[in-house]
């Protein structure tokens, strides 16, 4: 069966660690972790945290039922298809100089992305979007000279409202 | 109302709870629970070892079906109960374990006796908490108390900070538990139960592998009548033995690495296998392609996780096992018009197959005149306590052969580290359970290896009366991987020859017990009948053929059909 990416959001209890639980899952069963990313939700009771995973179809379902498992975890869902919205987020440190200024400022343009900071030899830029996105635009940038970079694994939310959310 | 130290509140909290015996080991940071716990109603036991505290609690559980209770101190006292806490993690055994911790202030500044325990068996209990705040310490005690017992039972551990043991708190009223985060699932579906019931009717090979779920769910008497009404062969797990009685016709014994002939041919042969409560473990289905090739699969546990874990399931039922066979008996009993008497016909010429097998290959041994056979020491172990005794292990081939040898009737009289595999868990575990069942026999089938990993706890059974009977199988060799590297590392016996034992019948005196010996079989009968006379503990070293196996043998990775017999 072949592996390919995965990307699960889990509501969990705002507790200590929480998180250490679910890492210490996927290292103890041999699973993997692409990135994780977590934080409390409009309820301080809850965190959602959105894993992305390279597994197979069978793994992915034992990876399930075992954070399903935890007694911490609420509600998981897979989030890998159309039925969410997935976004990431960049922050991109580029050495600018008078020769790649301009291309700079044109490909942030067109990626819609935003200087956040300017000092006098570099940027730090912000760039959103889907995975796709933000990869696309850290090639481009690449030769034009990436000096540090920090991402911050994706999120995601399901579009529609289910039961759970129209009765509270 | 006034406020109660914590100290106090536990003491309540378990009491409330219906604990009755700690297994315990006092230490700086549960010095305040001490104090408090000797002026209680509470029984406490000290052991002389943290890790037979958890395994006595441990034995407590699977004897009784209640949740074991066992209080460590902090650092190593809390990480001497690790292997232990893991023990019981591994086949799924309700346990709370309260470890002391240093006081808050300390946590995380490497403080005397400080470890993170809570980090330490996150992978090996079902659930553990660090109590933070001293108004959570009751809620979380009775979280922890309901976990342990409920879905799929297991150990959790609370770890108490030394000054919140000695904080004021209001006693909070009790209130029903809800953890919406955990609502594990028992009642079977409707629909997966009308299938598996027609998959009952319908087939003509029908094999039942019974595991440690059914015990744990305490549904031995509803899997008794299904077995019996549709006259469907029964093999059980290690930890499933017990759960239908081991000399009824329908019984195979147990299957997998040292099952019996008929237990591995039938589930090989069989078109319908219906696992109850049973994981699929490796040492049970050996090479997987080769298991029950031939037959559907249904499968009733109430872990998702175990479902199509090793083997795909063709009917999954996750539910209670005992409320799923209950739902499949009563299905059964409102289609009386299919003639059950009927189906159990159909499947007449199947059992006298499975009989059989079991007529051509029946465990048995060799007989060598006064070399002492420890299948024999087992199966006298058997005859002179009318299998009514409760049996512990250690692990290894004294385990196995107490699995094979000894006629399991009724649940809950095994007791052996299966999952884990731990030596040293059969002597405590029996301390554990005697203390729960004062007039049963408690004997411990013990290796000459295996009881020299916790024979510490003969004193603990010495200073509370508890007469246990450890019978040693003593080989000098750590018999299983002797067994192994004769069969595959050309008997190189690397480091598994005990070239010095003590002598443990001088042992047994010096621990206040009483030790006996045989040496010959004819001596086995008397010793093991002035054991069951005696009313102190007693050890049993029996001098058994040196290199003696366990037979049936299905070598690592082949088929089950490939056993090596006797």
């Amino acid at each position: 069966m072949e592996e390919q990416s995965y990307i699960l959001t889990m509501l969990v209890a705002n507790k200590p660690s929480v998180t250490a639980r679910i890492t210490g899952l996927f290292s103890g069963r041999g699973y993997n972790i692409q990135s994780i990313c977590g934080a409390p939700t409009h309820d301080p009771e809850l965190s959602r945290i959105t894993l992305k995973t390279h597994a197979t179809p069978k793994q992915l379902d034992e990876i399930v039922k075992q954070l399903n498992r935890l007694i911490d975890v609420i509600k998981l869902r897979d989030m890998t298809h159309d039925e969410a919205v997935k976004r990431e987020m960049a922050l991109i440190s580029v050495e600018v100089t008078p020769e790649n200024r301009s291309e700079l400022i044109q490909t942030v343009d067109i990626f819609n992305a935003k200087v956040v900071s300017a000092v006098t030899d570099s940027y730090i830029i912000e760039v959103t979007g889907t995975e796709k996105k933000v990869n696309a635009m850290i090639d481009i940038l690449r030769p034009l000279g990436i000096k540090k970079l920090t991402r911050s694994g994706i999120l995601a939310l399901y579009r529609e409202l289910d039961e759970t959310h129209r009765n509270s | 109302m006034s406020k109660i130290p914590g100290s106090q509140a536990i003491i309540k909290c378990l009491q409330e709870e219906g604990v009755e015996l700690l297994f315990g080991y006092p230490g700086g940071a549960v010095i305040e629970l001490y104090d408090q716990l000797c002026k209680s109603t509470i029984k406490h036991v000290l052991v002389r070892h943290e890790q037979g505290a958890v395994h006595a609690a441990d034995g407590f559980a699977r004897a009784t079906g209640k949740v074991g209770v066992a209080v460590l101190t902090s650092g190593p006292g809390a990480t001497n109960g690790v292997t232990a806490i893991a023990t019981a993690y591994c086949d799924s055994i309700p346990l709370v374990v309260l470890t002391g911790q240093v006081p808050r202030p300390l946590i995380g500044n490497d403080a005397f006796q400080e470890v993170d325990i809570v980090g330490i068996t996150r992978p090996c209990t079902k659930h553990n908490y660090l109590v933070s705040d001293p108004d959570q310490l009751v809620p979380i005690l009775r979280e922890a108390f309901y976990l342990a017992a409920s879905g799929r039972p297991g150990p959790v551990l609370v770890d108490l900070p030394k000054d919140v043991i000695a904080a004021l708190i209001d006693y909070p009223e009790k209130r029903p538990i809800k953890i919406p985060t955990y609502q594990p699932n028992t009642t079977p579906d409707p629909g997966q139960v009308e299938k598996a019931c027609r998959a009952c009717l319908k087939a003509e090979k029908p094999v039942l592998y019974v595991g440690g779920g059914v015990i744990l769910a305490d549904g031995n008497q509803e899997l008794t009548r299904l077995a019996r009404e549709l006259n469907i062969p029964v093999t059980m797990t290690l930890m499933g033995l017990g759960a239908f009685p081991g000399s009824d016709e329908l019984s195979l014994g147990m299957l997998g690495m040292h099952g019996s002939y008929a237990a591995n041919m039938s589930v090989a042969k069989s078109d319908l296998l219906i696992a109850v409560g049973a994981r699929f473990d490796d040492r049970v289905t050996g090479k997987l392609e080769a298991f029950a090739p031939h037959a559907d699969i249904i499968h009733i546990d109430i872990d998702p996780t175990s479902i199509s874990k090793n083997i795909e399931v063709d009917i999954p039922i996750v539910a209670d096992c005992r409320e799923a066979l209950q739902a499949m008996l009563s299905w059964l009993e409102e289609y009386r018009e299919l003639n059950l008497k009927e189906v159990a016909t159909r499947h007449r010429p199947w059992v006298e197959q499975v009989r059989e097998w079991d007529r051509k290959h029946p465990l048995s041994y060799h007989d060598e005149g006064q070399i002492i056979k420890p299948q024999y020491v087992i199966e006298t172990i058997n005859e002179l306590t009318g299998g009514n005794a409760i049996i512990t292990t250690e692990v290894g081939q004294n385990q196995m052969w107490a699995a094979q040898f000894y006629t399991f009737n009724q649940p809950r009289r095994l007791l052996t580290s299966g999952g884990l595999g731990t030596m040293g868990y059969g002597l405590p575990a029996a301390i554990g359970a005697q203390f729960a069942f004062p007039d049963l026999p408690v004997f411990d089938i013990a290796g000459d290896g295996s009881i020299q990993m916790n024979i510490q706890e003969l004193a603990t059974a010495k200073q509370y009366g508890i007469p246990v009977k450890v019978a040693i199988l003593n080989n000098k060799f750590l018999g299983m991987v002797r067994q192994w590297q004769e069969l595959f590392y050309d008997r190189h016996y690397a480091s598994t020859a005990m070239e010095y034992t003590p002598d443990f019948v001088e042992l047994a005196k010096a621990f206040g017990a009483v030790g006996l010996r045989a040496t010959t079989k004819d001596e086995v009968r008397p010793v093991i009948q002035e054991a069951l006379d005696t009313d102190n503990s007693v050890l049993m070293d029996f001098s058994i053929s040196r290199e003696e196996g366990v037979f049936p043998m299905v070598p690592a990775g082949k088929a089950n059909t490939e056993m090596l017999l006797v």
